[in-house]
């Protein structure tokens, strides 16, 4: 693996089917299918909202899209396109450097996501060796992705556990961000953190849409969430898709019966006089 | 499932509507009543002269904050779970810190917690019926041949089947594990309840059933509760007053409608602009707080909210500020409440 990998891909091929591709997908075990979805895109700087509560098949959909489904015993069929390439069926070495690299993930609990034992600036350098940097490379760049998210480098030198929960996601986008990822797949990534804290992270993923363009895949069961950052959604209910389209569309004129039970399950402020 | 959907939140605060108006209590002493609460743990000063007074039932006091704010500790300290440093806790005219024996247990049935993990709270290798028949026996609710059926009572009243007592936590959902919680903490017939994030571990459409389900236990039970949350929506229809915290302190304490509609500390403005909002057209500006909540170790000078406050001033970097009254039934501890409250300074 050489540094050019960490180059941004070349975006020529096909815009119009999307970043990234998904065309009838299927998840199951054995006989049980827990995800099938005919269609969702994911386009250069989009984000894509996936609504539905705990067992609606959206964190299977995360591990589909990572190559990782079979390390819980879980079958995929169907296309996963990255920029044209099919994801289903890759070989092992091609998808590892793929994961982490061009698709990112960061998940609910930060606290989870590194190795306590190891000083988060360590992380990143490992990671970025992995994918084919330089040592001082892999520390530059690492601090320029810490800025990146509005966090000091310092904190590079300090363990997870010396770090807020706020502080930590930041760590963990910052990863994705250093890796110049193209896609993050961001999985229910604030629902443990506070109101204030996730306003933040809220404020630094529409950043990164803007200044490099990050594709993200936004995993909630809160709706309002879903609201104020993405751009079009798709509201999964036993692992199918019963609603999708734009954001603003979806939110403010539901279709699908359920679609309007966790609109109106969104806790509100009492309106202002 | 059903049962809690025809009791509109919203008709659970037609009960006292007075005290919503005016915040003032009336004369009979309150149920509960903290004065200036000090909780230490080493050098961290968790909780720092936070005074609060909760009427009997039905009433729901709601605690909001970040982490570190103190509210969950203020929780533990009303069950004695945690020590008070200084100040005192009194239910029922009698100082909870001195019951022992008898009078504490006797308490400990007055006042339950239901916590925001029921994974936690409740024993996995216990089942259900047990769990809550635990309560039963050590309190002498109902008689041995009694108990029973009160399970299967309990259990339907926090709308669940009877027939739950034989599972153990493992085969239900997170909802069902937070209804049995409240099973369980209603089994000994509480006049108090402490809600610590009872719903924040929870989908949405669970937590909207939960907060239905306590709305309609308050008015069956007359219950007077403290609901800790860091989301403000989560108190706007299931509490009369609120109290904001900061950094072990009340930053701003008032009824809960007035509270929202019209702040009286910036830092509840900034908590009111961090919950999402479907209604992207109606969305008010965001007020986002720079840099992380202080460590309460070692509290900044002055207002203990200054280096994050974007109304600051210079009396704030030195000057502590006294919680005041700022409007009837309103108190505050900002410099600039007033000008606050009029709308003044919209911070932004």
């Amino acid at each position: 693996m050489t540094g050019e990998n960490l180059q941004p891909a070349g975006r020529a091929a096909s815009e119009s089917s999307g970043r990234l591709a998904i065309a009838n997908l299927e998840v199951s075990f054995g006989e049980r299918k827990v995800v099938s979805i005919a269609d969702l895109r994911l386009d250069h700087a989009e984000i894509v909202g996936l609504a539905g509560e705990s067992g609606s098949g959206k964190s299977m959909t995360t591990l589909a899209i990572l190559g990782l489904a079979h390390t819980v015993g879980a079958a995929v069929g169907g296309s996963i396109k990255l920029d044209g390439l099919e994801l289903v069926g890759l070989g092992a070495d091609q998808l590892r450097a793929i994961r982490g690299r061009r698709i990112a993930a960061i998940f609910q609990s930060p606290s989870t996501a590194f190795s306590p034992v190891y000083k988060v600036g360590s992380v990143f350098v490992k990671a970025l060796r992995l994918h084919g940097a330089s040592k001082s490379e892999a520390e530059d760049r690492a601090a320029e992705a810490m800025r990146q998210v509005l966090l000091s480098p310092d904190l590079m030198r300090r363990y997870p556990s010396q770090l807020s929960g706020g502080q930590l996601q930041r760590v963990a986008i910052a990863l994705a961000v250093a890796l110049r990822a193209e896609i993050l797949l961001a999985d229910e990534p604030t629902s443990a953190l506070d109101v204030t804290v996730q306003a933040e992270v809220l404020d630094l993923l529409r950043g990164l849409r803007e200044s490099i363009g990050m594709s993200i895949l936004f995993i909630s069961h809160d709706l309002a969430v879903v609201a104020e950052l993405c751009d079009s959604v798709a509201v999964m209910r036993n692992g199918l898709i019963v609603e999708q389209g734009l954001a603003g569309q979806v939110l403010s004129a539901p279709e699908d019966a359920y679609t309007i039970e966790l609109l109106a399950s969104v806790p509100r402020l009492a309106a202002a006089p | 499932m059903t049962a809690e959907s025809e009791v509109p939140v919203a008709s659970a605060r037609a009960h006292e509507p007075e005290i919503a108006a005016t915040g003032e209590v009336s004369s009979t002493p309150p149920l509960l009543r903290i004065a200036d609460l000090t909780v230490r743990f080493g050098p961290v000063l968790a909780v720092s002269g936070v005074s609060l007074d909760v009427p009997a039932g039905p009433f729901g006091l709601g605690l909001v904050g970040e982490s570190g704010s103190g509210k969950s500790t203020i929780g533990r300290a009303i069950l004695r779970l945690v020590r008070a440093a200084s100040g005192t806790i009194t239910f029922d005219s009698k100082d909870v810190g001195s019951l022992h024996a008898a009078a504490l247990k006797a308490y400990r049935r007055d006042a339950q917690i239901v916590f925001q993990d029921p994974d936690n709270s409740l024993d996995p290798r216990m089942r259900i019926g047990t769990t809550i028949g635990e309560a039963l026996r050590t309190h002498d609710i109902v008689p041995r041949d009694g108990i029973a059926d009160r399970i299967a009572e309990l259990l339907t009243e926090a709308g669940l089947e009877p027939a739950f007592a034989e599972r153990y936590p493992h085969q239900l959902s997170g909802g069902q594990r937070q209804r049995v919680a409240i099973a369980r903490a209603l089994s000994v017939q509480p006049r108090l309840l402490v809600l610590d994030e009872p719903t924040s571990a929870l989908d949405v459409r669970t937590q909207a059933r939960i907060l239905k389900l306590i709305a309609r236990l308050r008015a069956e039970r007359q219950l007077s509760y403290l609901l800790i949350t860091h989301n403000l929506g989560v108190v706007s229809k299931l509490c009369e007053q609120t109290a904001v915290l900061y950094l072990g302190k009340i930053a701003e304490i008032g009824p809960t409608d007035l509270l929202l509609s019209a702040p009286a500390h910036p830092y509840t403005q900034a908590l009111r602009s961090a919950v999402p909002e479907v209604d992207v057209a109606g969305r008010r500006s965001r007020i986002v707080l720079p840099g992380d909540p202080p460590n309460s170790a070692s509290p900044p000078a002055g207002c203990v909210f200054h280096p994050r406050c974007p109304l600051a001033i210079d009396r704030c970097r030195t000057e502590i500020p006294e919680l005041r009254d700022v409007a009837p039934g309103r108190r505050s501890s900002c410099h600039r409440a007033e000008e606050v409250l009029a709308g003044k300074l919209a911070a932004t």
